[in-house]
């Protein structure tokens, strides 16, 4: 069944990329499309048969070299089994939204054949994608990353006659590849640390991996920190984190259904899964998980700061996504995984429908992307409307706080806030500030987008406003499937992702404990020898028995798993999770009153006084400049990096191939050849005499060179 | 004793003894007008020889108190220079006829020739070499000369005997200064007296008698004659010069370095290494200024001997077995390069002019696609047999640690492409201006044809010659 899965999209991308001039191309689509419906299923059963003990399927041995022993398998967990729902769901969905949304491009040619070649690409980033969260080993999953890597490039590059395209897709490209670089020199790391790549091995080394060091120029680095930072480093680029962001914005140049799937829902989300799946080293890479808060949350508060002036519809969430995947990395590093798999699947269901609904706005606007040629669409656009809607109440989050009941971004939001605020410390109080202002101004920027397209009066190109019309079914009905998800993800999944420690527990297959029964076992191992963290552990738990009596839960349990059990590993003395429960209830209503205020403000700026933002831009026109020109990451790049990596090209081109290599080679072929082929030709004369001398002389050179190396 | 001894030179006696009686045969009967049957007598009798050495086998032999040898390596030398030398009379015939050439002294001066060779690379005995050596030129000389009423033919024929003289005086007083100091003439009193480091005066001897051989396979710098003697000859006579002479004094030479002074490799290898990068360097480069193919043919045989020199100057068995091997793909492809050369004529009158061969490709595609083969593999493209040869000998050099002359036999093999590929290139590319005759030379095409099927399908197991080369070396080098 998990092959089944795996493949089908492959093979749909297989039979409609190759063969949609043999069987049609409708049908190459309904085929590609079907075959992801079938993986979606099987997902689905996967996902609920699921029963948290993790199994591996092996395909067949892929390299075999050494002590490198790689095969091609498929490993189920909770972890993955999740992450295949996320994908196969949004992905045929946005196969069948893409049914609507590229029946007509004006992009190409009246008669080009583009719709199989574009449902090939989503069916094989599926299949990359779907590589990429089963994989048991590193390989796989950089095979997988790859793969997802090269489908994005081909799609963000889709249209490829338009030249920004194909520069955003350049760009997408290059700037992964200083992650990959990076991910790459962490998995060389491990391997020459732990001689494996596989997770069975290498998960289960967390803690002697704390004790090892890598030697680097002389200095020596805790191999846990050290791999755990090279790590993160390829997940900020495939995530999109402060410093490797740049390109996710501009691959908003691709097809809006590529956006919603890869640019939201799934790809971008690949770091976030990255991190998760290491969790049982990072666990023990205190420096690495305190660097992952620190960039998750500037990341959270950057972006949003940036997402409020933004103009073009899908940048505004192209860099809302960047700033849920902050949150997502924040959750991650205070060492609740859970939560920020929690993060990751509500926020795909309602990221993945903004972006589709934003498409369908796009697609009633002639391919008009600029809110401020929009205004008023409520009425033409009804359904559109209400899936948007739905899709803003989820990001925003709202819900009924101090309940479990609200929208699905409402419940995990608000855990990644709690948790970090739980973590404590300066770097904990950071963290839940920097996202609680995040939040509101997530609140802002996403009711600005719906008062500016669906409120007001209509702007723009009047034509377009006039031919302004609902989408076809197969765009809605993902939209309304998606929208499902937003509601409810998370009122179902709440105390699977974020409950107590033996709800948790249980569903990522990591065994637990109650408090006092960790203990004795901690005292236990510690009689057998083995003790120095566990006995800094046992300690801890017995100091938050005492504190938390009456906290939240009847029973205090605590994560015993060894590392490498379960989907995840949360270390015996991780309390974050119970934390974050205790919280007191200011904290919990913080992200609830930051909404507000942003949704306040967005109504007084667009509804009740829409000259404000105008005059407020002017007034502060630095400011607003430094938000609309994206913090000027783009031309600190390009004068760091772009320009001289420019002229170092063109140095070694014109003058190191052009002048050195070219004209030496030109030079020795065209001038000093002839010449001695002259030369040749002049000394065979003819004369007799002339070529007895050349013999003596011949003679004469070997004597005196026979003479000179002779005994020597 | 005799009897023993006769027994082993029996090939060399059976063709001496063919020779004189296919000469007094003639001469008593209907003189030329017996050659071309004298030909197809004398391909008979060579492959008919070559099966006898071939199929014998056995250990080595010797006769005359050491001063023939015959062994594995000779044996696998023999086979090849008889069967290249029926070849070259085979595809030369029909050119010898129109040309009006066929006189019943070429068979049997070949012949002649050929016994030269076969004594020459079973010589155990300095007095052995220069009989087998000398047998061999004065034949030589002759056929060189053998268009009596052509200037340029008797000049080559002329300058050839001049220069092959000046050599053989060369090779004699290095003989006499070996014999001086080791006081004999035999290959293995010679081994035994430089046994632990040679006398300067052998070193000088070895020098002189190595500068002789190098004349006889055109090695740079005692090449001057090769050019100009391969321009004057008749044809076919330039195809046989390019073949089974340069075997024969190959062979040679890897018998002196080794059964004479294979105790002092370090002594000659130098000089043997340097005469291989001269001849790659100047073949390679001066054949980019030539129009005549034949001339061109010249400067080529010259690089193709540098390399082989390279297989030699390894100085072990694996280099003795590379040589052996780059020499026989070299004679095939020499074989039917020059076959096609034969056929070109244009209004019945031979042409020998690079320019000639423009348009090629659209006239007789299968012809110049034939050529294009063997023109690739004697560049050394891979697959094609040809690369395999310089695959060899590099390999050998590279073992034997001379990684400098390996990077310079590459480098002069791609200045030498230059020049293989020109002539592909006039055919495929160039524009016809006046057509070559269809060819009507039916045997020199069948040389053609088998000698680029043999590039194409040797790339397989080059048909096991690699393994009879390293059973060769191995009775030679020990």
């Amino acid at each position: 069944m998990e092959t089944i899965l795996l493949f089908a999209p492959l093979v749909g991308a297989i039979i409609c990329g190759f063969s949609w001039r043999l069987i049609g191309e409708q049908a190459a689509c309904v085929v590609s499309t079907g075959l992801l419906f079938l993986s979606m299923a099987l997902s689905w059963i996967v996902f609920f048969a699921f029963d948290g003990e993790t199994y591996t399927r092996d395909l067949f041995t892929w390299i075999a070299s050494g002590s490198l022993d790689t095969s091609w398998q498929v490993r189920i967990d909770r972890l993955t089994a999740t992450m295949l729902i996320v994908i196969t769901s949004v992905s045929a969905l946005v196969h069948l939204y893409s049914f609507g949304y590229m029946a007509h491009d004006e992009h190409f040619r009246e008669g080009e054949s583009y719709r199989p070649r574009f449902f090939a690409y989503l069916s094989f980033f599926t299949f990359a994608m779907l590589m990429l969260v089963t994989a048991d080993n590193l390989l796989q999953l950089f095979f997988g990353w790859e793969g997802v890597g090269v489908a994005s490039y081909l799609l963000i590059g889709f249209y490829f006659r338009k030249p920004t395209a194909g520069a955003a897709a350049i760009k997408a490209f290059v700037v992964n590849r200083v992650g990959d670089f990076a991910f790459l020199l962490g998995i060389f790391a491990l391997f020459k640390l732990t001689d494996s790549i596989n997770f069975d091995v290498i998960l289960a080394m967390g803690p002697e991996l704390a004790e090892m060091t890598i030697s680097f120029l002389g200095y020596e680095l805790n191999a846990a920190n050290t791999i755990g930072m090279l790590l993160f480093f390829g997940a900020m680029g495939k995530s999109a984190q402060l410093f490797l962001h740049t390109w996710l914005p501009d691959a908003m140049e691709g097809p809006t259904p590529v956006s919603a799937l890869i640019h939201a829902a799934t790809m971008v989300t690949a770091g976030v899964f990255l991190v998760i799946r290491m969790s049982p080293v990072l666990e023990y890479a205190p420096y690495a998980t305190n660097f992952i808060v620190i960039i998750g949350a500037a990341t959270a508060f950057f972006a949003a700061t940036v997402g409020l002036v933004q103009n073009d519809i899908k940048r505004v969430i192209a860099y809302s996504t960047c700033s849920q995947l902050g949150y997502m990395f924040v959750a991650a590093g205070v060492g609740v995984y859970s939560v920020a798999l929690f993060h990751l699947f509500t926020h795909a269901f309602f990221k993945a429908m903004l972006f589709l609904g934003a498409g369908s706005v796009i697609h009633a606007m002639h391919h008009e992307q600029d809110m401020r040629n929009y205004g008023g669409l409520r009425k033409k656009i009804p359904l559109t409307f209400a899936a948007m809607l739905i899709g803003t109440l989820a990001i925003t989050g709202v819900g009924i706080p101090l309940t479990y009941i609200g929208f699905a971004g409402f419940l995990s939001k608000d855990a990644v806030i709690e948790s970090a605020f739980a973590f404590g410390g300066g770097l904990g109080l950071y963290a839940f500030w920097a996202l609680v202002i995040a939040a509101c101004f997530t609140s802002f920027y996403s009711w600005r987008l719906m008062y500016l397209t669906f409120f007001g009066t209509p702007r723009g190109d009047r034509h377009a406003h006039d031919h302004a019309h609902e989408s076809p079914m197969t765009m809605l009905i993902p939209l309304g499937a998606l929208a499902l998800g937003a509601v409810f993800s998370g009122m179902i999944w709440y105390n699977s992702f974020f409950g107590s420690v033996d709800q948790v527990g249980r569903f990522f297959g990591v065994e637990y404990a109650e408090e006092g029964e960790v203990g004795a076992e901690e005292a236990h191992a510690e009689e057998a020898g083995d003790p120095v963290i566990e006995g800094a552990a046992a300690e801890e738990a017995g100091d938050y028995a005492g504190e938390d009596a009456g906290g939240y839960g009847e029973a205090h349990y605590v994560f015993t798993g060894a590392p490498g059990d379960g989907a995840i590993h949360i270390a015996p003395d991780n309390n974050v999770l119970n934390d974050a429960h205790a919280v007191s209830t200011w904290v919990k209503l913080a992200p609830f009153i930051a909404m507000l205020i942003g949704f306040g403000t967005a109504t007084l700026f667009y509804i009740v006084n829409p000259s404000l933002p105008r005059r407020l831009a002017e007034t502060n026109r630095p400011a607003y400049l430094f938000l609309l020109n994206k913090w000027y990451f783009d031309e600190i790049y390009n004068w760091l990096f772009v320009i001289p990596a420019g002229w170092l090209g063109r140095l070694f081109w014109r003058r190191g191939d052009g002048n050195i290599i070219d004209g030496g080679i030109n030079g020795l072929a065209m001038g000093i050849i002839p010449w001695f082929t002259r030369m040749a030709g002049r000394a065979q004369s003819g004369y007799l005499f002339h070529y007895a001398f050349a013999m003596v002389l011949g003679i004469a050179l070997l004597i005196t060179i026979a003479t000179l190396s002779f005994g020597g | 004793m005799l009897a023993s001894d006769l027994s082993i030179l029996l090939p060399e006696i059976i063709l001496a003894v063919f020779a004189m009686l296919g000469l007094i045969t003639a001469v008593y009967t209907s003189k030329d007008g017996l050659a071309p049957v004298l030909v197809w007598l004398t391909v008979a009798v060579f492959v008919g020889v070559a099966a006898m050495i071939g199929l014998s086998g056995g250990p080595t032999q010797s006769a005359f108190g050491g001063m023939f040898i015959d062994d594995g390596f000779s044996r696998f030398a023999k086979v090849v220079i008889l069967l290249s030398a029926a070849a070259i009379l085979l595809v030369g015939q029909e050119f010898m006829v129109r040309d009006d050439l066929m006189r019943f002294e070429y068979p049997m001066l070949i012949t002649l020739a050929a016994v030269g060779m076969m004594v020459m690379v079973s010589a155990g005995d300095l007095m052995t070499l220069y009989m087998g050596l000398e047998l061999q030129s004065l034949s030589l000389y002759v056929v060189a000369a053998l268009r009596r009423d052509s200037a340029r033919s008797t000049e080559a024929g002329l300058k050839y005997f001049v220069l092959g003289a000046l050599s053989s005086g060369l090779l004699l007083y290095g003989a006499s200064l070996t014999y001086g100091f080791a006081g004999t003439t035999l290959f293995s009193g010679i081994f035994e007296a430089a046994e632990g480091g040679a006398s300067l005066g052998l070193v000088f001897g070895l020098v002189f008698m190595i500068a002789g051989l190098a004349f006889k396979v055109s090695a740079a710098p005692f090449h001057m004659w090769t050019p100009d003697v391969y321009e004057g000859s008749p044809t076919p006579v330039t195809a046989f010069f390019a073949t089974a002479p340069k075997v024969a004094a190959m062979g040679l030479f890897a018998r002196l370095a080794h059964d004479a002074f294979g105790g002092v490799v370090g002594d000659w290898q130098q000089i043997v290494a340097l005469l291989a990068v001269f001849s790659m360097f100047l073949g390679a480069i001066a054949a980019i200024g030539q129009t005549d193919i034949k001339r061109l043919m010249a400067y080529s045989s010259i690089t193709h001997m540098g390399f082989a020199l390279m297989g030699l100057a390894a100085g072990d068995e694996q280099g003795v077995s590379a040589m052996l091997i780059y020499m026989a793909i070299y004679v095939t492809m020499n074989i039917g390069t020059f076959a096609f050369i034969l056929s070109m004529t244009r209004d019945g009158r031979h042409v020998t002019n690079i320019s000639a061969l423009n348009g090629l490709s659209s006239r007789e595609p299968v012809k110049a696609l034939a050529l294009l083969v063997l023109m690739f593999s004697l560049a050394g493209v891979p697959p094609l047999v040809g690369f395999f040869g310089k695959y060899a000998v590099l390999v050998a050099a590279v073992n034997a640690g001379l990684n400098w002359l390996a990077i310079l036999g590459v480098i002069a093999s791609v200045i030498g492409a230059f020049y293989y590929i020109r002539i592909v290139y006039f055919m495929y590319f160039g524009e016809e201006r006046e057509p070559l005759d269809p060819s009507g030379n039916r045997l020199a095409m069948v040389g053609l044809m088998t000698a680029a099927a043999i590039m194409l399908l040797g790339v397989f197991n080059l048909f096991g010659i690699d393994d009879l080369a390293m059973a060769a070396a191995a009775t030679l080098v020990n």
